[in-house]
């Protein structure tokens, strides 16, 4: 805990936990995406499930989808703002076995690409991703976070890593995630140091690199 | 920065001649290795959504649940007539506390502190301070720095999470954080202050979050009243120079202790208290009965 997080933060009530880290769910679905969603399925378990009109957890998620900040007042037009920019979305009940009581899973259409985001919000605002594109990772998003989908093959992470130091960022935590051996597989590198577009850029030129996006601290 | 306990931060203050307030932010600028006034800047702006979230909350919105909306509005028409019982700085407080737990409930901007089903408490007791004794703003800015610290302090001993703690985390560490700044923004001493926190907190202790439907509306917009006037009953008992036996550190412990001993009904899980109560039963099966809403072309 930190003593701006206990004055603070400064938000759209009514709940850290259903708006605050609602939102911020939402935006990690639209940074995975990459691009502006088109139509969002968007299934929640547990609290979410039974308390999210009250909470607004709707308006947030949706908020957050279209590239919203917790603070950002226009979370409560959220539904009306999707409507305008073609946003069609759908929420749906789920029951996802051993997941934490406000879990949300996203399935996210843009014009060029889809992805499936898993994510909790576990209190005070803050959240845990738990599943992207069918990998399993756990991200916080309070670091910058780098993804990078690459060929499950030696000395991928070895270049991807190399790239890094060389920009004189350090690794505060990574991990590597796969469905199967030799497919494709998922990094997770949280850094210390802010990664701009240009090093992300250079690490998804690397052979063996499938694509490559970062996340920023939310 | 880390602080183990409110003692430790007292004996560093008296040692270097400053409100807790004012030591707080020097430490927390240390370790941060910023600038004070950077800190001071992040502060201010704080202070100001506190000061919005009252005018807010004074245009009485109804809540995203329909259960609140207006009362502050009520209140301060009361308050104005001159019939109201509380005078001066506890009917200012009432108002305040109530209009940022309206604002809250309704999706405004707010300050969580510690928390978003808090964040009354602390604006109610030390806005209403600062208008009625014309305290310079910098110095209520230090005052939610003394009041952080002790929120650090509970996070650490304790929680500041109803889910974990029930209200007493939430409204109570409020009520003793408010306590704790309001008394050094009129002149007690750091231990004075200590006092003050202490028994804001101890008239908290037991405090169960028992919300109806699970939200942030009953009895939760209230409760900050409750915690608000807790703190100011608080503070002119420690600047009357009363101490509270049990020194506020082992409040807190004793706070988290009996946090962890509430049955999970009565944490923030809407199964126990006021939620089971018939008519709570009942709102919540009004609220969630509603129709679906959605749009677009997956109707």
């Amino acid at each position: 805990m930190d003593l701006l997080d206990i004055i603070g933060p400064v938000m759209i009530g009514p709940s850290s936990s259903h708006t605050a880290g609602a939102v911020r769910l939402g935006r990690v679905g639209r940074l995975v995406l990459g691009e502006e969603p088109k139509k969002a399925k968007i299934f929640l378990h547990g609290s979410f499930k039974e308390t999210y009109r009250g909470h607004g957890t709707d308006r947030a998620i949706i908020a957050g989808l279209l590239g919203f900040d917790t603070s950002d007042p226009r979370i409560r037009e959220s539904l009306k703002i999707a409507k305008e920019r073609g946003l069609n979305y759908e929420f749906l009940p789920i029951d996802l076995p051993e997941a934490h009581p406000n879990t949300a899973y996203m399935e996210l259409w843009g014009e060029t690409s889809i992805a499936r985001v898993t994510g909790s919000s576990i209190g005070g605002g803050a959240v845990l991703i738990t599943d992207i594109n069918g990998y399993p990772v756990r991200i916080t998003a309070k670091y910058p976070t780098l993804i990078v989908p690459h060929n499950d093959q030696p000395g991928a992470v070895a270049k991807v890593t190399s790239v890094i130091a060389w920009h004189g960022i350090n690794i505060a935590q990574m991990s590597v995630a796969r469905q199967k051996k030799g497919a494709e597989a998922l990094m997770v590198i949280e850094t210390d140091q802010p990664i701009d577009e240009e090093t992300c850029k250079e690490i998804k030129r690397l052979p063996g690199i499938t694509g490559g996006f970062i996340i920023p601290p939310l | 920065m880390y602080l183990e306990s409110i003692e430790q931060l007292i004996k560093i203050a008296k040692e270097n001649g400053q409100t807790l307030g004012r030591m707080a932010l020097i430490l927390e600028a240390k370790d941060r290795e910023v600038p004070e006034e950077q800190l001071l800047n992040i502060m201010r702006e704080r202070l100001q959504v506190m000061q919005s979230a009252v005018t807010e909350g004074l245009q009485g919105n109804r809540s995203v649940g329909g259960l609140v909306g207006g009362q502050a509005l009520k209140y301060q028409a009361w308050f104005n007539s001159g019939k109201s019982l509380a005078s001066g700085v506890f009917g200012k407080a009432i108002t305040y506390a109530l209009a940022v737990s309206e604002a809250n409930a309704s999706m405004g901007l707010i300050v969580a502190a510690p928390t978003a089903g808090s964040a009354g408490v602390i604006p109610g007791v030390l806005l209403s301070i600062m208008e009625e004794y014309e305290i310079p703003e910098e110095k209520v800015i230090e005052g939610l720095y003394a009041a952080g610290a002790v929120g650090l302090v509970i996070a650490y001993k304790a929680s500041l999470s109803g889910a974990q703690g029930g209200c007493q985390a939430e409204c109570g560490s409020a009520a003793a954080m408010a306590a704790v700044a309001a008394t050094e923004l009129l002149g007690g001493s750091p231990e004075q202050a200590a006092h003050a926190g202490a028994i804001a907190l101890k008239g908290m202790l037991g405090l169960v979050c028992d919300p109806v439907a699970g939200l942030v509306e009953v009895p939760c917009v209230k409760r900050n009243v409750s915690a608000a006037v807790q703190a100011l009953a608080a503070v002119d008992l420690a600047l009357a120079g009363i101490t509270s036996a049990i020194p506020l550190d082992e409040v807190i412990g004793a706070m988290g202790e009996i946090g962890r001993e509430l049955p999970l009904s009565l944490k923030e899980t809407a199964r126990g208290g006021l939620a089971a109560t018939p008519t709570g039963k009942a709102l919540a099966k009004k609220i969630f009965g509603r129709k679906e809403e959605k749009n677009g072309e997956n109707n």
